[in-house]
């Protein structure tokens, strides 16, 4: 266990300060500070700053202009169908996730290096291709478009096809967690679990599961942030009808086109601030991950 | 620790089901090219009132903009409009094309069904830097123009036959001295957006380029809503009558049941408040009286038509069509 939840926070501090006190692997201390120095420098400018000026923007009316734009009908119902979206594409990656991360990491079948490419495709194709593909299936001009016209069932410019897209490209986050963390745990402890009688949904929840728990709740904080700040694939799909089919960040984009550009910036903070709080819950998992690990260390 | 890790999946999945709740009343759907976000604005709740007062029935309405071609592509990929007001006839004929809409949508609304009309300008920078007066002028070298693209932009196909329209009628001019010249144009342009207004936004707010080709429209009401102190606008001597077309999309309303009201709303359009409301988000009415009131805040200038090209069928075929002269000119440029 110990191995495996490394790759989240391993022994980070120990490991530093054993190099700091050798003095063979020890560097001189302004080639320490440079390097300090030019990264903290590249981030404060590249990320900081951009962070920064969102929120100037967004208040620079004051607070009243920034709450109006974000209690405003159509910037409400983006944030719901934000939401909506995340809140079914999350747990579908979930189970899918975790199914896809077992069977490659625990069993031997043909076909494995094939799934393995299939569940990064996402990564690799455009967003914008991944929302074409479903113009293709599911548009009236379409594969299966005129028969769902016919049965007055709505996907695409709707909610449906929105989550389809969703989930689209936020498939690989939770898988590709998975993998390497299941990989390296190997199938010892779900042998041992099996021998002494447990069955297998048992094994899952009291072996398995607790196993990955750290890289599982790491993977859906990703696959959710990138599930509520997806711009390209949702955009093809959305129709961009407002107060209907607009997530949050199509809304920005509204706001900024019409000239309002505090209330684009107000809710694009509420984006900034999502980001914000993953970070937040990242840092505290990888902390919680740190601590357990130091626990099972202590208890061998 | 168990408990730490229910909590967290428990806050990781506390985002509850929302439903949607239906609404009985009668909505709208207009898709509407970039510019027109304003001026529905205004119309909507307009109409609105109107429709109230003589039927008695709550009217709400949903818009959707982008890039006039885009937009009529959505259309007729399954986006649920009842009414399309495009950027120009030839993006409804698309949608005509595949059966949604009548072919004679034209015939059923007055002028062409293009409530009001506009045209093509230029909107530089305060104090005219590059001093740009003319559609002449822009082909200079160094001068760096700001349109969007005419594959997927009602309004860069105007700024297009514009610019080819002006070049023809120059002395000796003919087919072949207007490619080269709107080939010398796009070979100055630095920027192609998709969208009328994200040109705009190119334009006037990330600071690039000397000009941009812009609808009348657009251009006031960018001066208007970012300072008459950072940008000016030139009329060219010669520029063209773009007529933004309208119709009712009647597959959509037939299955919805909205036939009635959609009409309604168009033809709401041309009545003097309609068109009071196009002219005071500088579209150019199309009544004469309504035009009367706004002729002074918009520029004189000399406009040919569509139909100096033979139409948009025409226009379509020869000039924006897979390999046809805009492929031409951009592919080789």
């Amino acid at each position: 266990m110990s191995g495996a939840t490394a790759t989240l926070a391993g022994h980070g501090g120990s490991v530093s300060s054993r190099y700091e006190d050798s003095s063979a692997t020890r560097e001189p201390t302004w080639v320490k500070w440079t390097l300090v120095t030019i990264s903290l420098s590249f981030f404060s400018f590249f990320l900081l700053l951009p962070l920064f000026a969102v929120f100037t923007e967004a208040l620079r009316k004051g607070w009243d202009v920034y709450w109006a734009a974000l209690v405003e009908p159509d910037a409400l119902s983006a944030i719901k169908l934000t939401l909506i979206a995340a809140a079914i594409a999350v747990p579908l990656n979930l189970v899918f996730g975790v199914a896809a991360a077992w069977s490659i990491s625990k069993f031997q079948f043909p076909g494995k290096q094939f799934l393995i490419t299939l569940i990064d495709l996402p990564f690799s194709v455009s967003p914008v291709v991944a929302g074409l593909i479903y113009v293709l299936i599911f548009g009236r001009q379409g594969w299966i478009g005129g028969w769902l016209m016919d049965h007055d069932i709505k996907i695409l410019f709707a909610i449906p096809g929105i989550v389809l897209a969703t989930t689209f490209v936020t498939f690989p986050f939770i898988a590709r967690e998975l993998i390497p963390l299941m990989e390296a745990q190997g199938k010892e402890e779900e042998e041992a679990s099996i021998v002494l009688g447990a069955t297998g949904l048992q094994t899952f929840w009291h072996v398995t599961l607790p196993n990955i728990k750290w890289g599982l709740i790491y993977g859906v904080i990703l696959c959710n942030a990138r599930a509520m700040g997806e711009f390209g694939a949702v955009s093809v799909v959305s129709g961009h009808i407002r107060g209907e089919t607009n997530t949050m960040p199509l809304h920005v984009e509204i706001l900024y086109n019409e000239y309002q550009f505090a209330a684009a910036f107000a809710v694009a903070s509420l984006l900034a601030l999502l980001a914000l709080l993953t970070l937040a819950v990242k840092t505290f998992v990888e902390w919680q991950a740190g601590k357990s690990n130091n626990q099972s260390d202590k208890e061998e | 620790m168990k408990s730490t890790f229910t909590r967290a999946l428990i806050s990781l999945s506390l985002i509850a089901g929302l439903v949607a709740s239906a609404s009985a009343q009668t909505s709208l759907l207009n898709v509407s090219y970039d510019p027109t976000r304003e001026l529905y604005q205004e119309f909507n709740p307009a109409f609105a009132k109107y429709w109230k007062a003589k039927t008695g029935e709550d009217v709400a309405f949903k818009a959707s903009h982008g890039g006039s071609g885009k937009q009529a592509r959505a259309v007729i990929d399954g986006l649920e409009a009842d009414v399309v007001t495009l950027a120009l006839g030839g993006d409804i004929d698309a949608i005509a094309d595949k059966g949604l809409i009548a072919p004679d949508w034209q015939k059923r609304l007055p002028h062409n069904a293009a409530p009001y009309s506009s045209t093509i300008v230029f909107l530089v920078r305060k104090g005219n830097p590059k001093g740009i007066k003319d559609w002449g002028d822009l082909i200079k070298p160094g001068v760096e123009i700001i349109t969007p693209n005419p594959k997927t932009s009602g309004g860069a196909r105007w700024n297009y036959l514009a610019a080819w329209g002006y070049a023809k009628q120059l002395k000796g001019g003919t087919d072949a001295t207007a490619q080269e010249f709107v080939k010398k144009l796009f070979a100055n342009v630095k920027v192609l957006d998709s969208g009328a207004r994200g040109s705009t936004t190119t334009f006037v707010e990330r600071g690039i380029g000397d000009v941009l080709l812009a609808w009348e429209n657009e251009a006031y009401l960018s001066v208007k809503e970012l300072g008459p102190d950072k940008f000016e606008i030139v009329t060219p001597s010669l520029s063209i009558l773009a007529e933004p077309s309208v119709s009712v999309v009647d597959k959509v309303v037939d299955k919805k049941g909205t036939r009635k009201v959609a009409t309604a709303y168009l033809e709401y359009l041309y009545t003097p408040e309609g068109q009071d409301i196009a002219g005071r988000n500088y579209y150019r009415p199309t009544d004469k009286k309504v035009a009367a009131k706004y002729a002074s805040q918009l520029g004189k200038v000399n406009l040919i038509t569509i139909e100096n090209f033979g139409g948009w069928a025409n226009v379509a075929k020869v000039h924006f069509s897979d390999g046809g002269t805009f492929d031409q000119i951009y592919a080789n440029k």
